[in-house]
């Protein structure tokens, strides 16, 4: 029987929210697939698109960001500049014939271990359905 | 050649029991660029941390890496130890196996593989890592406090008692804040104005306060150590140095508007004091309600000053100033009384909330302390109070509790009957919360000794009939509907922040949270402080607090402040951006996106003042020419990250 497809996932997580809320997913012992390897950054407004296709091209099957909740910033507007970048990326990946879906945002605030662990969950489950990535994979 | 060492704690079994350890060092011994790997069971401990400084002694690494748990527990502890082996703090870097992987994995064998991809990933960052030094600043040994309340009364004496200088900000005409609007306090009944006043006083005289009442921060630059501000003086046309508070103005002031102390209970002149007690001592003209500041329009108070303290021609100040640190106390309002219609309140004149009955019970309020309802003046007989009005209702209104209540509504009833002896008060609870020294004594003392009906439920209507307010309720202990002919309705009202903390937050770029309180740096250890260095906070405007609460946390964030007065110089974290000069076009890109206003551009080329970068990578981000990278965590680093990350 074929093992089931494990989706690789890189994770840019902020320092100030989202990297913390997944550490208190861990302090709370909450479980989560295994498929993704977090970055953490100072700011989810610091993720260049340039991160998020060379993550594609490394083989990649997901990338995601997550930053603090809008209006939360720990640099004010960071998060603001991030959601405007992404929306591009996202239409430039799609232009490419990439899998919208591939490609998440999602806003996790220091206190939120639960939604952290959901978003993994249901990112996970989504990426095993669309199978590997091979669309931007180099060689 | 580049010469890692890696060291993997097992924390117990926080970690080992989930990630092979002893597999994941020996990954690491095997990748290119690590000189040194190993594993121990506690590598924070003492002989774990001489492992540390042994092996790169030995081997001679250059740079460390930790598998271990979250930088935001050990990291200063690593990097220490590697100072003390003699390598640069900055070479050392935690990658975190434990919340990111052991603890949240139950799989031995994926969980080790991701902490091997994690520890890689990080061997990846270090390798590319620059030695650094801190950035030094020098510090303004001066503090701002914002709000003069209690809370802000109480940190400014401390600081000023600590012989730094305090600049204390009020946005009324007289500090005391709604401490002084409070009769009695619980759980002693010590008199409010009595206890309030003293401190009231010495601000006023201490050397090392300068006070400006009547004024608001209108803008905030800088950073830690470094705030530069600007304070909007308004103007009150009336000169407090000549000023004799002989009333004189008062008696011929045509104007008449609600008084805000007695929340409404009274009226006031257009010119006036708030209270006796008040500081500075002096008369404020009340611009909003005055005919006009030409004497054609009125002009009668002027004429009848003999000192000559008043000034038409006042004019609003800018004060600027330059502080160290910054704190916020700027207290509570009451729920907004339009929300809470459903209980007449704003409709009935005998419907009154928490902070109005203070008035009435207060010994130099509009009645002298005599309870008398507002609509007839006459000894309300059944006085029905109800609390958690607007709190803990998610749905409709506050989600949160505001804390205080049930021990006011215990004075309340306590100090009513006390006033009334034959009259009867009920209380509406959904719970008693009487947390706190001597709290739950009180009330119990409420209901034994001075008979106070507790029911526990909700109301459901309140409206007039003959003369009197019905109120329909129900008690859920004995399952009964119950209906009271009351005289008198007083309302624990919610407690939210005061009106106008959204835009002074965004002026001092704190955040608030969803109810608008200002949110602490770490809700447990960090409870004083904001994420933002050099902002501290006090009193109701981070949550609602009683007195002794926020006097406490006041004390606190003054001694948080002195950490930062204290010092000769201040370091920050040296992983600021950087520009390579021969990249950048000059577009100014990132100087719009900055948000510390930390780029500029000098002849056609970005450049960074390292004192006010702050790191946070969104000039990184939006440089088109990738001429800007943050230090030690470059566009490289990253990829070089990701590419660990996914395992070739």
């Amino acid at each position: 029987m074929a093992e089931e497809f494990e989706p690789k996932i890189v994770a840019f997580l902020c320092k100030w929210c989202s990297s913390a809320g997944s550490d208190l997913a861990g302090v709370s012992r909450m479980k989560y697939p295994p498929n993704v390897v977090p970055i953490t950054v100072m700011c989810s407004g610091s993720v260049s698109p340039l991160y998020i296709f060379s993550a594609f091209n490394q083989g990649a099957d997901g990338v995601l960001i997550s930053g603090c909740h809008p209006g939360d910033c720990h640099y004010i507007k960071g998060n603001y500049y991030a959601r405007r970048k992404i929306a591009l990326v996202r239409k430039l990946l799609s232009y490419m014939g990439l899998e919208s879906k591939r490609f998440q945002m999602s806003w996790v605030s220091a206190a939120e271990g639960k939604k952290y662990t959901q978003v993994i969950e249901d990112f996970v489950e989504q990426l095993k359905t669309l199978g590997p990535q091979n669309k931007l994979r180099r060689n | 050649m580049k010469k890692t060492g890696v060291f993997v704690c097992h924390c117990g079994i926080n970690i080992a029991g989930t990630v092979d350890v002893k597999k994941v060092a020996e990954e690491l011994s095997k990748y290119p660029g690590v000189e040194h790997s190993e594993d121990y069971i506690y590598m924070c401990s003492d002989p774990g941390q001489n492992k540390i400084i042994d092996a790169v002694k030995e081997k001679q690494l250059d740079r460390v890496v930790i598998s271990c748990c979250s930088p935001t527990l050990h990291e200063t502890t690593f990097r220490n130890a590697c100072k003390f082996a003699g390598i640069n703090p900055f070479l050392c870097e935690i990658s975190n196996i434990r919340e990111q992987c052991s603890w949240v994995h139950s799989d031995t064998e994926k969980a080790t593989e991701k902490a091997i991809k994690i520890t890689k990933s990080t061997v990846e960052r270090i390798l590319r890592n620059e030695p650094l030094e801190p950035v030094s600043i020098p510090v303004t040994k001066r503090a701002l406090v914002i709000g003069g309340g209690i809370a802000g009364i109480q940190s400014a004496l401390d600081l000023a008692n600590s012989d730094f200088e305090v600049i204390l900000v009020e946005r009324s005409p007289s500090i005391g804040g709604r401490m002084i609007q409070l009769s009695e306090t619980f759980p002693t009944l010590d008199c409010s104005q009595c206890i309030l006043t003293p401190k009231m006083v010495e601000v006023s005289k201490h050397k090392n306060i300068k006070l400006l009442t009547y004024s608001e921060v209108h803008e905030v630059s800088g950073y830690v150590g470094n705030f530069k501000v600007k304070i909007l003086k308004k103007p009150t046309y009336v000169d407090p140095e000549k000023c004799t508070l002989c009333d004189e103005c008062i008696k011929v002031c045509p104007i008449v508007v609600p008084n805000e102390f007695d929340l409404g209970l009274t009226g006031r002149r257009a010119i006036y004091i708030p209270f006796p007690q008040a500081i500075p001592a002096s008369f404020t003209l009340d611009i909003q309600n005055c005919p006009g500041l030409v004497p054609i329009a009125c002009g009668k108070c002027a004429d009848v000053c003999e000192p000559n303290a008043i000034n038409y021609d006042m004019q609003p100040e800018i004060i600027e100033a330059e502080v160290g640190t910054i704190i916020t106390a700027t207290g509570y309002d009451l729920y907004d009384k339009e929300q809470m219609a459903e209980y007449g309140y704003g409709k009935y004149p005998d419907v009154v909330d928490g902070l109005q009955f203070e008035r009435l019970l207060s010994a130099s309020g509009p009645t002298l302390g005599k309870i008398l309802r507002p609509s007839d003046h006459e000894v309300p007989k059944e006085v029905v109070f109800i609390q958690c009005v607007g709190s803990r209702d998610p749905e409709l209104h506050c989600a949160y509790c505001s804390k205080v209540c049930c021990m006011y509504t215990a004075k309340h009833a306590m100090l009513y009957k006390h006033n009334v002896p034959d009259g009867q008060a009920y209380v509406f609870y959904i719970d008693i919360r009487a947390g706190g020294k001597d709290y739950e004594e009180f009330v119990q003392r409420a209901i034994e000794e001075d008979n106070v009906l507790y029911l526990r439920g909700k109301v459901s209507k309140i409206f007039e009939e003959n003369n009197k307010i019905k109120v329909w309720g129900v008690d859920t202990l004995s399952d009964k509907q119950i209906e009271i002919d009351a005289d008198m309705v007083v309302l624990a009202m919610a407690i939210k922040p005061s009106k106008g903390i959204e835009e002074l937050a965004k002026k001092l770029k704190v955040a608030v949270n969803q109810d608008g309180f200002l949110s602490e740096a770490h809700p447990k250890l960090r409870p004083l402080e904001s994420v933002t260095s050099g902002m501290f906070f006090a009193g109701a405007a981070q949550a609602p607090k009683d007195i002794p609460e926020a006097v406490a946390q006041a004390s606190g964030a003054s001694a948080k402040a002195i950490t930062i007065l204290s010092q000769e110089r201040l370091y920050h974290s040296p992983t600021v951006a950087t520009i390579n000069i021969s990249l950048c076009s000059g577009c100014g890109m990132c100087v719009d996106v900055c948000p510390y206003d930390a780029l500029s551009l000098e002849d056609f080329k970005a450049q960074v003042n390292e004192v006010l970068c702050e790191g946070c990578g969104t000039c990184v981000a939006t440089c088109l020419r990738a001429a800007i990278e943050t230090k030690n965590l470059t566009p490289l680093q990253i990829h070089e990250m990701i590419k660990a990350s996914i395992g070739g």
